[in-house]
């Protein structure tokens, strides 16, 4: 079998975790949060590392919804869509985001800075509509509060 | 309105450890059996013969684990006990630690959660220089450490034997039980798995002794949200009228509550006068409440959506029962016809799934579909 060459970070990641089979999800996490998404040499590498099938790694991979395995935006919207954000008005937060960033939901921009997702509840109930952009939370959301923290990021 | 236990006692940290920790093992554990703490998930398991099990086996490669995975629409309890009671959570997985003989403590945080991490280490850390964690505690013969391990977004993973799954690096896939988590649970070990609010009420036992702690037995706590003002967690007496409840929260107008998450009672504005278990308690721990203008048809279908996402696809009544159940509120929103039959269909469906699911994602979506049905479709598909 051809060795494959290492991505160094990746390498270091794996390093700092450890090889043993418990440490993969973080290793996994780590690497989405500083390449934004897993390529198939990304998970052939990691297979490689930590003596695992790459098949193996893929099915834990694709088992979580945080771990993209699909090109992701730089900054990864999640909108909750479970039932206290709906009833807050998820659907107008969803509209309004589409409209700004131009894309529908579950797509990402051309520029590969947004990435515009729905997911299940994610615990603001209380304070709803509620989004997450990467791991910053943002809750009690109207219309106009949400473009605006869109557009700071675009500006970011 | 009792809000005693948890959420707002007089709290000094490091006495209940300081408490625990010059009693024998064996006495701790027979306080919090006697005590009648219960796990707050669906299996209402005594926490102190969970503990029990795992102390009776030898060694001190042992685990305790904290679910911080509520994924549960609806709940959000945990993530206001992290934000603001973290002390009286590792106190109360110290005093485990303590019990059962294991040096090693995980706080399994939903990856929704992410961004109190910071916070809740920047914490536990302060813990740690206090002499609360690491070796020798408080001068002890006793080492104990915690440390934050992350879900990645999966629902399901709330679910012990999915959660050690999850943590070995696995799918999160439910095991089949025995062997329990007690004897052979993260890295085979025997391993204590309570969530977050079970393990703060553990220096409230501690500190202020069984009596005192049964006292304030019937009081839950509920995370309120949906149509009213003053969404929160609330530590609500059960005997409490809903119609009290629903002034407390600031409720108008409501059409019904859904009581105990989405598998929970839908309770309709004709019992209002009653109290909040009087057709018994389920197991969830959210009330949503729901305005007139809301069509209970659409929730429904929200949380039927929710489930086929979130069934991790093991068992197939689960994996394919709930998408047959959301074909079905889909057809019956769009103002199909729906033949009596096919009705019986589904709840013969729904009693199957109860019936072979692995783990309660299963059940749950099925009663969600039949205790909905129960109220709502009758009258809507038989027109009175």
């Amino acid at each position: 079998m051809r060795t494959l060459q290492i991505d160094k970070v990746i390498q270091e990641i794996i390093q700092y975790y450890g090889k043993s089979r418990e440490h993969l999800l973080p290793i996994l996490q780590e690497i989405v949060s500083q390449k934004g998404y897993l390529t198939e040499e990304i998970i052939r590498s990691i297979a490689e590392e930590m003596n695992m099938s790459p098949n193996e790694i893929y099915s834990v991979a694709t088992f979580y919804s945080f771990i993209n395995i699909k090109p992701a935006g730089k900054y990864v919207i999640r909108i909750c869509k479970t039932i206290s954000c709906d009833l807050a008005g998820k659907d107008e937060i969803i509209k309004a985001l589409e409209k700004e960033l131009r894309i529908k939901i579950g797509s990402t921009t051309d520029d590969r800075k947004f990435t515009l997702e729905t997911t299940n509840c994610i615990g603001m109930c209380d304070q709803g509509p509620a989004m997450l952009i990467n791991d910053a939370l943002y809750s009690g959301l109207d219309l106009k509060k949400a473009v605006k923290i869109i557009r700071e990021y675009k500006n970011k | 309105m009792e809000r005693k236990r948890i959420l707002s006692r007089d709290y000094k940290i490091g006495n209940a450890i300081t408490e625990a920790l010059s009693c024998n093992r064996t006495n701790i554990i027979e306080q919090i059996k006697d005590s009648g703490l219960k796990g707050k998930c669906r299996t209402d398991f005594s926490t102190g013969i969970k503990w029990e099990l795992a102390a009776n086996l030898p060694g001190n490669n042992k685990y305790v684990i904290c679910n911080a995975d509520e994924g549960e629409p609806g709940t959000f309890k945990s993530r206001i006990l992290l934000q603001n009671h973290i002390e009286t959570l590792i106190e109360g997985m110290i005093i485990a630690g303590y019990a059962i003989n294991s040096n090693n403590g995980i706080i399994y945080l939903r990856a929704e959660y992410r961004w109190m991490l910071k916070d809740l280490i920047k914490k536990v850390d302060k813990l740690r220089e206090k002499d609360f964690l690491g070796k020798n505690i408080l001068g002890k013969n006793f080492d104990f450490d915690i440390e934050f391990r992350l879900n990645a977004g999966a629902y399901i993973c709330g679910e012990e034997t999915s959660l050690i799954e999850s943590l070995e690096g696995k799918r999160g896939e439910p095991r089949n039980k025995p062997p329990y988590p007690t004897e052979k649970g993260y890295l085979d070990c025997p391993t204590i798995i309570n969530n977050v609010e079970t393990f703060c009420y553990v220096p409230y036992i501690i500190n202020e002794g069984i009596e005192e702690f049964k006292k304030t037995s019937n009081t839950k706590l509920f995370s309120v949200s949906g149509d009213c003002e003053r969404a929160d967690i609330y530590e609500i007496d059960l005997n409490t009228k809903i119609i009290d409840l629903l002034g407390l929260i600031g409720a108008k107008d409501t059409k019904s509550v859904l009581i105990g998450g989405t598998s929970g009672i839908v309770i309709s504005e004709k019992d209002f006068d009653k109290p909040i278990n009087y057709k018994g308690l389920p197991a969830g721990s959210s009330i949503i409440v729901f305005n007139n203008s809301r069509n209970m048809r659409k929730i429904l279908k929200n949380f039927m959506e929710f489930f086929v996402e979130e069934s991790c696809g093991h068992c197939t009544p689960c994996r394919e029962g709930n998408i047959k159940l959301l074909e079905a509120i889909e057809k019956i929103n769009k103002g199909d016809s729906i033949p009596d039959k096919y009705i019986q269909t589904l709840l013969e469906l729904a009693e199957i799934m109860k019936m072979s699911s692995k783990c309660s994602l299963g059940r749950s979506s099925a009663n969600s579909f039949i205790n909905f049905y129960k109220i709502e479709y009758r009258d809507y598909i038989y027109g009175n």
